[in-house]
C-alpha cells in the first residue's frame, strides 16, 4: 500500500472517531469536559471560590471559536508548509 | 481511492493528497465553549505554586536539550518547529467523545516526545499552554504549572518511554508511535484527574470525566501522529536517524 493510501485511511478513521458520536449520542450536550470538572469541584466544595480570574476572556463563544480556529490554522499552516517542503521533488535526500 | 486524472508534479500531488484532510479537520472541528485543562483559579495557591516549582527543573533541562539537539542542525530546528505546530493544531481541536458525550482535545505532544525526548517537549507544551491561557481564557496562569506538568511533562515522558520500549522489543515504528502518542494523551488526563482528586477528593469522579472522555480522542491522536510520522519516516529518514528515533 502506498504511503498516501495508508494515510488517507488513517485520516478517515480519525474523522469517524470525531463524527460518529454526533450521530450515536443524539441527546448528549457535548460540552467541555473541563466545565463538568468545575461542576464537580463546586459539588465537593460548595464554598470554593476561584481565587484568580482569567486575565483575558474571549467576549463570546463566537470570538472564542475564532481564536481556536486561528490557533489550529496557524499550527496546520506551519505543519503543512514544512511537510510540503520535505516531500517536494528535487530534494537531494528524497525518499524512494 | 480514485487515481487522479492529472499529474501536475508527483511530489506536489502526493503532498496535497497526504494533507488535504488536516486543514479540513482543523476548520470543521473547532467549536466554542468549554475546553480542557484545569481552569483558572481552580487550584488552591499552595498546589498552584507547588506544581509550577515542580515544572521548573524539567523546563531548564528542556531548554538545554533543545540547544544541544538543534546546534548546527537547521533540519532538526525545522522538525522541532513542526512538532510545536503539531501540538498547536491538536490542542485546538475539541472533539466530541463517544465515551461521555462531552468534548475534549488531544495534546499533540507525543510527536515531539518521540522525536526530541520529553525534556525538549516540555518547552513546546509550555508555549502551547501559555498561548491558550493568555489569549483563549483556556486553562490559566495560576494553573499553568499543573497543566504543564500533566500535558508537557507526564504525557511526553509516557510517550517517549512507550516508544523506546516498544522499539526495543522490535515493534514496528508505526505501532510504537501509535501506542506512544495515544498513551501519552490518555495519561495526561489521568494526571489532570489525580491533580484535582488530591485537592478535592473524588478522584474517580474526575477520572470518569477527563480520562473516560479522552479514550477515543487518544486513539485519534495516535492515528494522527502516525500519519505525520509515516511521512517523516519516508522523507526525513536521515534526520530521524540522527535523532536516533529510527
Amino acid at each position: 500500500m502506498k504511503l498516501w493510501q495508508k494515510n488517507v485511511i488513517l485520516l478517515l478513521l480519525v474523522v469517524l472517531i470525531a463524527f460518529v458520536p454526533l450521530f450515536l449520542l443524539r441527546d448528549a450536550e457535548f460540552g467541555g469536559a473541563d466545565g463538568m470538572a468545575e461542576e464537580l469541584i463546586t459539588e465537593s466544595d460548595p464554598d470554593y471560590e476561584p481565587w484568580f480570574q482569567p486575565i483575558f476572556e474571549p467576549a463570546s463563544g463566537e470570538v472564542e471559536s475564532l481564536l481556536f480556529a486561528l490557533q489550529a490554522a496557524i499550527g496546520s499552516g506551519v505543519v503543512c508548509f514544512i511537510l510540503g517542503r520535505m516531500t517536494a521533488p528535487g530534494r537531494k535526500d528524497h525518499g524512494n | 481511492m480514485n487515481k487522479p486524472h492529472i499529474h501536475p508534479s508527483p511530489g506536489a500531488a502526493r503532498a496535497a493528497r497526504l494533507f488535504w484532510a488536516l486543514p479540513v479537520l482543523t476548520l470543521s472541528l473547532t467549536t466554542g465553549a468549554g475546553a480542557m485543562h484545569i481552569a483558572e483559579g481552580y487550584l488552591p495557591q499552595t498546589w498552584a505554586f507547588g506544581w509550577m516549582a515542580a515544572c521548573l527543573p524539567f523546563l531548564g533541562v528542556g531548554l538545554r536539550s533543545i540547544a544541544r539537539k538543534t546546534a548546527g542542525e537547521p533540519k532538526a530546528k525545522v522538525l522541532l518547529a513542526m512538532c510545536g505546530a503539531f501540538a498547536f493544531v491538536l490542542s485546538a481541536l475539541k472533539i466530541p467523545s463517544l465515551a461521555t458525550g462531552s468534548c475534549s482535545h488531544p495534546t499533540g505532544v507525543g510527536l515531539g516526545a518521540i522525536l526530541f525526548g520529553p525534556a525538549a517537549t516540555a518547552v513546546l507544551g509550555l508555549i502551547v499552554l501559555l498561548f491558550q491561557a493568555l489569549l483563549l481564557g483556556h486553562g490559566g496562569i495560576t494553573t499553568l504549572g499543573a497543566n504543564v506538568f500533566s500535558m508537557a511533562i507526564v504525557g511526553p515522558l509516557v510517550s517517549w518511554g512507550v516508544y523506546r520500549l516498544l522499539r526495543r522489543v522490535k515493534a514496528s515504528p508505526a505501532v510504537a508511535v501509535f501506542c506512544a502518542a495515544a498513551l501519552g494523551d490518555l495519561l495526561t488526563y489521568v494526571t489532570t484527574s489525580l491533580q484535582l482528586g488530591v485537592v478535592y477528593g473524588n478522584t474517580a469522579g474526575y477520572l470518569a470525566i477527563f480520562a473516560a472522555t479522552q479514550i477515543p480522542l487518544a486513539i485519534a491522536e495516535g492515528l494522527l501522529t502516525v500519519v505525520v510520522f509515516n511521512v517523516l519516516e519516508k522523507y526525513s529518514k536521515t534526520e530521524l536517524q540522527a535523532l536516533s528515533v529510527l
